[in-house]
């Protein structure tokens, strides 16, 4: 069997950690192999140093039994790899066909670029393989599902005969999914060879023949997809083994502190993220919104803590309706917010570690009297903070906050959360890219205030995080909640499954 | 009548380095960097016009376009220092624009103490000549103010709108310049360098703004002194905006905001327009810019990418 | 040598030495542009160090005057301006915006200033006072427009205040001719009282035009210092400066900010623009074209690092540089050379990354000789 590639032993590491760790891939000549892991487990990577946009530290490539060095994506454009990124790279204004030839225009006198016959290209290679793209639709007039097949044909313009597909279902609605699959299906007759990322198991069963998996940077296995079933898929992608365990004893839920009803949210393109979500959060319980990413779980997270518009519905706190709320006023009624991005949200990083520990609060006492702000009460607050924590810095709370490690700055924020918020914690992947020991040392501390009463509202994308720390798992799916489980009483395959979708499929069917 | 012909024959004369600068202008926006040293490359182009043509005048009759070409080179030249701050230095865009602008004053003055001793080049004689386009000024109305007594520098400004939108919009190298000021990235990842297109964009800014600034300073001046340009540099960038970036509203906008200019100098003699003071016509361009920038604000006509310097990094 | 090349290569330390570089650099560019035309660099030292401590070197071992306090406190008088105006910009650029506009709030400043000094009459010390805060209200007035615009329809502040610079041109222009007693140059003169000019600074500074406008600047310095570093108001304009994001996630109303922060930029060039009336002129006059008070101001902001010790002195060195051009124009140096210099230490400013780059390579690595 001829393969189109084949990837040996790929090593990629980033400063602290192997994001590919002796990765093999080998794609057979005319099939669609799925890549299959979770967020963070390598696929991007090793995609990455397919296209030439990486450099392995180890291994080798042969694209068609050739061994070949991609040092760039030039190279990979040569040897007809192309990729269709996940945030498509498409100049909003251009038209569909304008788009595909930049860069490889046709010519006529004058140094004219020749239209008609781009037209006539597009035309051509989008019949061919069914694409179905206005040739002189601008893309900021066509659906996201037309653009993603504009990308494809750039990469068929080019010539490339290996496609990498990179998520290309996160963005579209089912339909176009389907439609999507049909592609695919019609591309490969057609001679082409795709590898296709994704971690939507039920896709991967509907057009793969074969899957690579992939989890935390290592090759777990290539299975076909055929004689596999979704829970054996499922199981290889998590994984049986826990990482690490927390201790603790069964929750005690009390009242109801937070209460979503009906709740609709419009991401950043306006199209619908969250969609007549409604849950509730108990005192003394851990909830977490499990999902993958891009099921509208940051923008529910957002409208909560006032950083998004809600469209409709209601959030009630203590019996509050706070839907209206700006964030400094919701941050008053002690909600805290560890948010997803501590970089870009969650921190000033040219303030130092003592001007973060105030961020919300700068201007109550007893940090600020009459508008002048109490240096020596904020030194106070920020040393006991960062003793009560062990939030480990240079200067203590002098230090930047841009030079700290990433498990010291989230260490500050969740000490600065905490504190300031008696019943309600959103904590939006509290323990993103950070190690073991921080990861523990959070994990500990949520525990610890769930104990003591609090509510708390996880989301995470990590499928251990999730079944480790919470009493109850709400699954989101294309902003719906899926199912609400208890956390003892599930596990990463049926999760698995839920995230993926596959519980929806039979909803769906019957509507 | 012959006010209004007057007057339109002026407006073109004060448009044309308006118009030709703007486009200017265009380029280095539409490929990503923000140019606010328009007005200091005039400066350039219209002090190295004015030297030259203060030397060559005894020799040639074509001085005059001689030196505007080498104006319009030295303002290529000085317009690569904010390429070269604006991409490679990845510095602040705006403020490589004021630190041109600032040298241009220094340098065209302290050349000209160097030169000629005093304060502003002396003053030359020749200057370009006035065609008559028998026939053609013969058509009613457009032959009176396009073609009698004009200017060719009034045609060049034509010429140089139609090729700048045949290059903008019918060839390669447009299309790509286009991306780099919309999605650099888009474009880098078809294997076109964005650093180039930006390169070139600035480039051809320097060059025309140098042309513009030339032309200014032969067809509405003596000499240059540092007052020669006096904003016309910003007029051209308002006119840029008020045209919206394309090459056929950059010639709306300069024909405007010339004869606003010519409308201050003649506001006397048209008794409804007599109590408006002058100032009003000569900040009106200014006041409708923001006015427009408002008006535009809802919708993104800038280039998407303007003003931000290009990373490669990401994916 | 290699604690010199480590202390250059520590990041904390670039702060102030890239200002200084570039000031170094700037010197040394317009040094040899003089040697390429013909002139002594020499000269344009002494003019500086005459300008700035009214020493005149070359006649230090010579019959000649060596000392001229007029020219010490003709340096003050230029610079005064100067900072007000790189606080202004300091202002802005702290809460993450360009006031380019600092040109046009000056003389908006001048003019209300104009206005106050002589249609009003009060009082001496209170007049001039009223005159000033007039001058700076104008100048508010004239930053709050950019703010707005920016805070309510996300136009660029830097366009914005480009296209009031030239409105505040004819607009200014246009109103001080109208006064009366007005020539098509200048206003009347204020009456003595709305001034700050004064007979004992100039008698002690044999008769340069110092006033005591240099107050006015210890006190908007000093206002600075401790709105920025110790209120929280200045601490929710640092933190909207350096990341609205967070600003917002903390619940700060960033666009309010932005246009609080453009109005008090916008007052500093004001009060500027009312001590050009009140202090070095004594009157309003009608311009010809832009005096470069408010891009001179982006020099001393840059060159400062947006801080208030850092404007005055940046803004001292650059008053200096514009004091020596009179003293230039004696040696026979062109003036203009001042500008380039000014011109050519924003460039290099501007080329900070490099610059940063090139001095993070001279670290030496322990155990390397």
């Amino acid at each position: 069997m001829a393969y189109a590639i084949e990837m040996l032993g790929i090593t990629k590491e980033f400063p602290g950690i192997k994001a590919n760790d002796q990765v093999d891939l080998k794609v057979r000549e005319g099939e669609i192999h799925a890549l299959l892991g979770e967020n963070g487990a390598g696929k991007s990577t090793l995609m990455s140093v397919l296209f030439g946009l990486y450099q392995p530290e180890e291994g080798e490539i042969k694209v068609r039994g050739e061994k070949v060095e991609i040092t760039d994506p030039k190279v990979a454009d040569k040897l007809g790899i192309g990729m269709v990124h996940q945030h498509f790279k498409l100049v909003e204004d251009f038209t569909v066909t304008e788009n595909i030839i930049l860069g490889d225009e046709p010519r006529k006198s004058f140094r004219r670029i020749d239209m008609k016959s781009a037209r006539d290209k597009v035309k051509e290679i989008s019949d061919l393989y069914g694409l179905r793209v206005e040739a002189d639709a601008k893309i900021i007039d066509i659906s996201v599902g037309m653009q993603q097949r504009a990308e494809i044909l750039k990469t068929l313009y080019r010539k490339a005969d290996i496609l990498i597909l990179d998520e290309p279902t996160a963005v579209l609605t089912p339909q176009e999914i389907r439609e999507l699959m049909k592609i695919m299906k019609d591309l490969v007759k057609e001679g082409k060879t795709i590898v296709l990322i994704t971690h939507k198991l039920r896709e991967i069963k509907e057009v793969a023949d074969r899957c690579t998996v992939l989890r935390k940077g290592k090759y777990i296995g290539t299975v076909d997809v055929a004689e596999t079933s979704e829970e054996e898929m499922a199981e290889m992608m998590v994984g049986r083994e826990v990482s690490f365990e927390v201790k603790k004893e069964p929750a005690k839920p009390k009242e109801v502190v937070l209460q979503l009803k009906d709740l609709w949210v419009k991401d950043s393109r306006k199209l619908d993220a969250v969609k007549g979500l409604s849950l509730e959060v108990r005192a003394g319980e851990i909830t977490s919104i499990a999902g993958i990413d891009g099921n509208g779980q940051s923008e529910l997270m957002e409208a909560i803590t006032g950083l998004r518009e809600v469209e409709k519905g209601s959030i009630i706190l203590n019996g509050e309706s706070i839907e209206k709320l700006s964030t400094r006023q919701k941050t008053l009624k002690g909600i805290g917010h560890i948010p997803e991005d501590r970089q870009k949200r969650g921190l000033v990083l040219d303030f130092n570690l003592e001007e973060n520990m105030i961020l919300q609060t700068y201007f109550q006492a007893p940090f600020s009297k009459n508008g002048i702000l109490q240096f020596d009460e904020i030194r106070k607050f920020s040393d006991d903070r960062i003793k009560e924590f062990d939030v480990r810095s240079g200067q203590g709370s002098v230090s930047s906050a841009r030079g700290m490690s990433g498990g010291n700055q989230q260490k500050a924020i969740v000490a600065r959360e905490l504190y300031r918020s008696p019943d309600l914690l959103i904590a939006a992947q509290p323990t993103r890219g950070l190690d073991v020991g921080a990861i523990e040392y959070i994990h500990e501390r949520l525990i610890e205030e769930r104990d003591k009463g609090r509510a708390i509202l996880l989301m995470s994308l990590e499928l251990d995080e999730v079944l480790n720390l919470s009493d109850r798992i709400a699954v989101i799916y294309e902003g719906e909640i899926v199912d609400i489980v208890q956390a003892d009483k599930t596990d990463e395959n049926q999760l698995g499954l839920m995230m993926a979708g596959s519980k929806k499929k039979e909803v769906e069917e019957v509507e | 009548m012959d006010l209004i012909y007057s007057m339109l024959a002026l407006t073109l004369v004060f448009s044309t380095p308006i118009v030709i600068t703007s486009l200017g202008g265009m380029f280095s926006e539409r490929s990503g960097i923000v140019n606010i040293g328009l007005e200091g490359l005039m400066m350039f182009g219209g002090f190295t016009a004015a030297t030259f043509l203060v030397y060559l005048q005894p020799y040639t009759s074509f001085a005059p376009w001689i030196a505007i070409l080498l104006g319009a080179l030295v303002g290529g030249l000085v317009s690569l220092i904010h390429a070269y701050l604006s991409i490679h230095a990845k510095a602040d865009q705006i403020i490589s624009g004021v630190a041109i602008n600032m040298l241009a004053t220094g340098v065209t003055i302290y050349m000209a103490q160097v030169i000629f001793g005093q304060q502003r080049t002396q003053s030359f004689s020749l200057s370009f000549q006035r065609y008559t386009f028998h026939g053609l000024s013969e058509i009613p109305f457009i032959g009176e103010i396009l073609f009698t007594r004009v200017y060719l520098t009034v045609h060049l400004a034509i010429i140089l709108v139609v090729v700048s939108w045949f290059v903008l919009y019918k060839t390669p190298f447009g299309l790509r310049l286009r991306a780099a000021g919309e999605h650099p990235h888009a474009l880098d990842s078809m294997g076109v360098s964005v650093f180039k297109m930006r390169y070139i964009g600035v480039f051809i800014s320097g060059i025309f703004a140098g042309l513009g600034g030339g032309i200014l300073v032969l067809t509405q001046d003596i000499q240059y002194t540092v007052m020669s340009i006096g904003g016309t540099g910003f007029i051209a960038l308002a006119a840029l905006i008020f045209g919206r970036w394309k090459p056929i509203g950059v010639l709306g906008a300069g024909l405007f905001f010339g004869f606003s200019r010519i409308f201050a100098l003649y506001s006397s003699r048209f008794e409804i327009l007599a109590q408006l003071p002058n100032e009003f016509f000569f900040a009106l361009p200014y006041v409708l810019t923001i006015v427009a920038l408002v008006a535009f604000s809802r919708q993104s006509v800038a280039p998407k990418a303007v003003g931000k310097p290009y990373d490669k990094g990401g994916r | 040598m290699n604690k010199l090349r480590n202390f250059l290569a520590n990041e904390a330390n670039h702060s102030f030495l890239i200002p200084i570089i570039a000031i170094a650099l700037g010197f040394l560019a317009g040094s040899v542009i003089m040697i390429f035309s013909g002139l002594n660099p020499i000269d344009l030292f002494t003019s500086f160090i005459r300008a700035v401590t009214g020493i005149n070197l070359p006649n230090l071992f010579t019959a000649g005057s060596a000392f001229n306090a007029r020219y010490f406190g003709e340096f003050f008088v230029y610079s005064i301006p100067l900072i007000l105006t790189g606080l202004s910009v300091s202002f802005a650029f702290r809460t993450g915006l360009f006031n380019i506009g600092g040109e046009g709030q000056v003389m908006i400043g001048a003019l209300a200033a104009s206005y106050a000094g002589l249609m009003l009459s009060l009082p001496p010390v209170i007049f001039p006072v009223v005159v000033l805060l007039a001058g700076a209200t104008g100048g508010a007035f004239w930053g709050f427009i950019p703010g707005i615009l920016k805070a309510k329809f996300r136009v660029h502040e830097v366009v914005v205040t480009i296209m009031l610079n030239y409105t505040a041109l004819y607009v200014s222009n246009y109103y001080i001719r109208a006064l009366p007693e007005s020539s098509s140059t200048r206003t009347a003169d204020l009456p003595a009282r709305a001034t700050l000019q004064s007979d004992f600074l100039s008698s002690i500074t044999n008769n340069s035009r110092l006033h005591w406008g240099f107050l006015v600047v210890i006190v908007c310095a000093v206002l600075f210092y401790f709105i920025i570093n110790k209120t929280t108001f200045g601490y929710e304009l640092k933190s909207v400066g350096f990341n609205p994001l967070a600003s917002e996630y903390a619940g700060m109303k960033v666009q309010r900010n932005a246009a609080l922060s453009m109005t008090i930029a916008g007052a500093l060039s004001g009060l500027a623009g009312a001590i050009l009336v009140v202090g070095t002129f004594g009157y309003g006059r009608v311009l010809g074209s832009f005096e470069n008070y408010g891009f001179d101001g982006i020099a001393v902001a840059l060159v400062g690092g947006s801080t208030a010790l850092g404007s005055v002195l940046a803004g001292l060195l650059f008053g200096g540089l514009k004091a020596s051009q009179t003293i230039m124009q004696i040696s026979r140096i062109p003036r203009d050379i001042a500008i380039i210099i000014i011109a050519i230490i924003i460039v290099f400013v501007a080329m900070k990354y490099p610059i940063k780059q090139a001095l993070i390579k001279l670290k030496v690595e322990e155990g390397e000789q």
